[in-house]
Parts: structure tokens; sequence; C-alpha cells
């Protein structure tokens, strides 16, 4: 913002000392016009393609309509706000689903984004290693499969995780017995409680069974992702975490050498130097990193689309895919635009959040 | 230096040395983690089905069949999604070179009343997560009347906030200076963003185009709300549906692979040669974000 008032005071200047006050506005509002002329086509395609969209759909999430005919006239009816109570307070199918998706979103998200940040910048800070030749081959082989269709890469990892695929096979090399991926419903957490005697997956506790809010038990919230869930965790940690590690690397270019020697030579170890001296260093890309993983995670859809549809038992289902389905395969277009406005709504306060969060330990140290 | 200083530093180098092995023997393990599914990916779309279901790991097809890509040409109509992918893609990135670079201009060097509003808005519409926008698109394309079209599939791309918001970066960190001269000649605004800035905005223009032909070649939800015709189908789109057994191709894993394949090489082919730009449209982020 502070470039842009620099050139516009250049700019000014100059046509200032060009001449009389009549041909500044001659030229004024020839650029005036020119300005909007330039500006009109992406205006126009963005105001059509997306500010439009979302006032039309803000209007049918208070609508019943269910595709036929156009949603803009009087034959529609509105129902109000029923679309969205449906999906917090009242009992029934709709606030079932949609907890399902919450919850299988905040678990996916909650494996994802510290796992690709991780494995992020432990990427980044191995490439980065002074001595290392072949840099740009790694930074590659790292960064390749972001690039790539996320469908084409969805069908390579539903082969590498079938029945007796990839990972099976690795598995088994190991004597283990992998599970069937894609229909293997069981959350990793009961199969934890499960497997320390906690709790019996098969009966589980009846104080957890019996209640819970917003339409799920306890012990439905409490289930972690399921096994089908992780193949699809792994892949999306697999596909981000290369562009992740381009930012990292970026901003570590940026720490002083000397900054690090400086540790060195006090003695630092190796863990005292990344914990003192590179992460503090890396602290903004760190947040935007997060931020950005937060954001992305919240969105998955192509790869539920392709891989698993939401099943199995819902276990993979998502609000966005769930707003998809419940307009386009069930018809209720209202409710599936509300769940998408719920789920912006979602995206924009966590954001906001990070965005505090960062400026309040911004302003501590 | 001390005697201390100089043991400090020694202890440090051999530590480095040792620390660079390990450093490769990871970047090794990661390399195979992030390479070799490609690898499969490769070996399994020329295996058999039965050798693909038997040796799922083995990078060599034994034997080498081309039966995966003859089913592709013949029993689907990848041949179509393809092309419409060509003609997509083109269509969208020559748009948004255009489009978006006009926009960045004016945005960054002219002086128009309501200049600050429409920049807040293309910062506000980048804020706009991609997946809620699916049901509204859906909505004007239906209301419009072009629901299930090639307008439908590509006049909604044809320009995007972020590629403004780039173009618009890019200018401002260019010297006005040039322009001025051109302008003292008298050239117009239009010939001066023609001739004078855009050849200048050459490795920005790069980065957009790889932007751009990465994001559209590589597009679903898009084309899930756009059309509903296999004709009209993308490669993503097609590929999508082939697995998700929409059109009826059970296991099939060599086709699918294939397939798949057919959709990865072009970006592949872009990325290898234009790397660089890959990786400053990475990190273009940094700057959005």
């Amino acid at each position: 913002m502070a470039d842009a008032t620099l050139t516009r005071g250049r700019l000014t200047g100059a046509r200032g000392a060009r001449g009389t006050g009549g041909r500044r506005r001659s030229v004024r509002s020839a650029e005036n016009l020119a300005g909007w002329l330039f500006v009109a086509p992406a205006l126009v395609i963005i105001g059509l393609f997306v500010l439009l969209p979302i006032l039309m759909a803000l209007w049918v999430s208070i609508t019943a309509w269910n595709g036929q005919g156009s949603p803009f006239t009087g034959s529609v009816e509105v129902v109000g706000l029923e679309n969205y109570t449906r999906l917090f307070t009242e009992e029934g199918l709709a606030r079932q689903d949609f907890m399902t998706s919450l919850r299988n979103n905040a678990y996916y998200v909650l494996v994802v984004v510290p796992l690709q940040t991780a494995l992020a910048l432990g990427l980044a800070m191995v490439v980065n290693a002074r001595l290392l030749k072949g840099k740009t081959f790694f930074r590659t082989a790292f960064y390749f499969p972001s690039v790539t269709s996320s469908v084409a890469i969805s069908v390579v990892f539903l082969f590498i995780f079938a029945n007796s695929g990839v990972v099976n096979g690795l598995l088994a090399m190991f004597g283990v017995q992998g599970p069937m991926w894609f229909s293997d419903s069981r959350g990793v957490l009961h199969l934890l409680l499960d497997g320390i005697g906690l709790a019996d997956i098969d009966d589980p506790p009846a104080m957890l069974t019996e209640s819970g809010p917003f339409g799920l038990s306890w012990w439905e919230w409490l289930s972690g992702p399921s096994v089908a869930m992780c193949s699809i965790i792994v892949l999306n940690v697999w596909t981000t975490s290369g562009t992740f590690m381009l930012m990292f690397l970026a901003a570590l270019q940026n720490v002083p050498v000397s900054l690090e020697e400086a540790a060195m030579l006090d003695g630092a170890n190796r863990w005292q130097r990344f914990r003192n001296v590179t992460l503090p260093a890396l602290r903004s890309t760190m947040f935007l990193v997060l931020t950005l993983g937060v954001i992305g995670t919240w969105q998955v859809f192509d790869q539920i689309y392709v891989m698993s549809q939401g099943n199995p038992a819902k276990t993979t289902l998502t609000p966005a895919y769930l707003s998809y389905r419940t307009a386009f395969r069930d018809f209720d277009y209202g409710s599936g635009a509300a769940i998408s406005f719920v789920l912006f709504l979602i995206i924009v306060v966590l954001t906001l959040g990070q965005r505090l969060l960062l400026r309040e330990r911004g302003g501590r140290s | 230096m001390t005697g201390a200083h100089v043991r400090a530093v020694r202890k440090g180098q051999a530590r480095t040395i040792a620390g660079s092995f390990a450093g490769y023997a990871v970047l090794v393990f990661f390399s195979l983690v992030f390479l070799y599914p490609f690898v499969i990916q490769v070996a399994n779309s020329f295996k058999t089905e039965p050798d693909a279901a038997a040796n799922p790991i083995s990078p060599i097809p034994s034997p080498v069949t081309l039966d995966g890509y003859e089913k592709i040409f013949q029993a689907t109509d990848l041949p179509t999604w393809l092309g419409n992918s060509i003609l997509v893609t083109v269509l969208v990135t020559v748009g948004r070179i255009f489009f978006d670079s006009l926009a960045g201009y004016a945005l960054a060097r002219l002086r128009f009343r309501g200049r600050g509003a429409v920049f807040a808005t293309v910062i506000a519409v980048l804020a706009v997560p991609g997946v809620v926008l699916l049901i509204p698109k859906f909505l004007v394309l239906n209301q419009f009347g072009i629901y299930n079209s090639y307008t439908a599939l590509i006049v909604p791309l044809l320009a995007d906030a972020a590629g403004v918001f780039i173009m618009k970066q890019f200018f401002e960190s260019i010297p006005v200076s040039v322009e001025e001269a051109a302008r003292i000649d008298g050239a117009g605004t239009f010939r001066i963003f023609w001739s004078v800035v855009l050849p200048m905005a050459r490795p920005a223009l790069i980065t957009l185009t790889i932007l751009s032909f990465q994001g559209s070649w590589n597009e679903l939800p898009h084309t899930l709300v756009a059309v509903q015709d296999p004709e009209l189908f993308t490669l993503p789109r097609g590929v999508a549906e082939l697995v998700t057994g929409s059109l009826g191709s059970g296991t099939q894993y060599p086709l699918k692979l294939g397939a798949a394949l057919l959709a990865t090489i072009p970006v592949a082919i872009i990325f290898v040669i234009f790397q660089r730009y890959f990786i400053r449209g990475a990190n273009e982020g940094v700057d959005k974000g």
C-alpha cells in the first residue's frame, strides 16, 4: 500500500509539471475512463461468477428450491432460516450428517496440518543444509506431487491403498496384515482405546453412547479419523508438504548464516539452535503455513469425490462434499447452500482467529 | 581465534559431515516416498490386470502390454476429454494473461475514481474459499441458461482475483520512468500498456501462465457444476467419473492409472521445463497471505 501511494505521488508530480489546469482535467478524465476500461473485463467476470452467485446462493439458502425451474420466481417456497437451524438444533438426518462431516473434517485438520507442517519444515531444513549437493533435484522431487492433478493422484492412491495394493504389500513384508482401507469405517481413536483396554469397540461404554451434543453420542464424537480417512490424510500430507517446504525454504534462506554460527560457537546444540535461532526466524512463515493449511484442509473435496464419496459409513464425509451431495444428489439446494455458508463462516472465523493469535504473539516478543 | 573456538569449529565441521550423510539418507528416503508412487503409476499402466493385482509394487511390468491404453482410446471418451481440456486450458490461460494484467496494470498505475473499491473487491474475492462457490456458480450458470455448455466451462474462469493481484504487485515493482517517457512521446494508455509495459512484465506473465495452465488443466470442482454431458468433460472430470464408476468400468487399474497418467504428463513436462517459475508461483502465496 505504501508503494502505491508513492507511485501515485510521483505520477501526479509528473503530470502537475506538465501544464495548464484544463489539460490536466482532460488527462485525468481520460485516465479515469482508461482505468475503468482496463478493469472492466476482469471485474465483470468476477462480479458475474463470484459476487452475484454468492448473493444468489444466500437467497437460495433460505428457500426449499429443488432444482426445478428458476429459484428466483414467486413459486419457490421460502423457508427462512430453517435450512440453517436444521443443521444445529433440529434432531434428524440433516443435523446428524452435518455434525458427522464436521467431526470428520475436524479430525482431518487436526492430523493433516501438524503433519504437513512438520514434514515441510523438516524437508526444508535438510534441503537447506549448506554442504549438500543436488539440492535442486530434491527440491523438485518433493514439490512435484503438489503440481499434479488431484484427480490423477487420487487414482494412484486408490491403487496404492487397495486391499492387495502397495501399502498392504509393504505391511505384509513386516508380517502385518493391512486393513481394507476404503471399506474400514473404524475410528483410529476407538481402535486405540480398544487396544489399550479402555473401551471395547464392539461394545462401547453405555455412558458414552447414551448421550452427546448435537445429535451425535460422545462415543461417536471421540472416534478419531476412520481408517479410510487415514489414507486420504496420507495422500494430502504427501501432496501439500512440497508447497509448504518451498515457503519454509525461502524463509530459511533469509536466516543469516552468521546467526547460526554464533550460536554454534556459543556451544548451543542442534536442538537449541533450532529452538532458539531457526524457529523464531521462521515465525511469520510458520503462521502463514498453518493458516493456509487450515484453510486448505477445511476445503478438502476433490480427493473425497474421487476416492470415497463420503463412504464408508459416512466417515469421510466433509462439509464441502456434503454440501455438494445435498444439492446435486439429493436436490436440496437450499440445505446445500446453507452448509456452504456455514463452512465459509468456519473458515473465516478460523483464519481471523489465527491472525489475532499472530498479532498477539507478535506484540509480546 | 582462541584454541577453544578452533576446537569448537572443528568439532562443528566433523558433525556437519556426519550430518550431511544423515541428511542424504533422509533425502533419498523421502525422494522415494514422493516419486515412487509415480513409478508405480507408470509401471502398472503397462501391466495386465492380473499382474497389476498380484505385483502392484514391482516397477517392471511382465509382460509389458498396451491393453490398458488401447481400452482407454477405444472404450472411453478420453480423446474427447483431452481435446476439451486443451481447449479450456488454452482459452482460460490466454484470457487470464490478458484480463488479469489489464486489471493489474490499472490498479497499479492508473488513477480512476473507485480504484480503492475495486482493489478491495479483488482482495475480498481472494479470501473466498473455492469450494463454497460450487452451488453459487451452478445457480448463476443455470439462471443464465448456459449450464452444460463450453461457455459455462470456460467463461467463468477467464479472469481470477489471484492473477490480478499478482500482476498488480509486479507492475508496482517496475520503475514508472519508462512509461512516463512513452507518455511524453504521446503514446496512449493502451499503447503504453501493450508495447512498453507488457514486454517488461515477462517474468510475471510466465508465472501467471503457469499458474493458469496448471490450475485450469487440473480443475475438477468447476466442471462438476458447469457441465454434465460426457461430451463436455475435461480430462480430470472424465477420469474422476471413470474411477467413481459412474461410467461403469469396474476395477481395471491399468486403464485407470494410464488415464490418470495422461492427465499428469502435460503438467509434468511444463513443470520440468519451467521449474523456477513454478517455485516462484508457489511463493506468490507468501505475499498473498
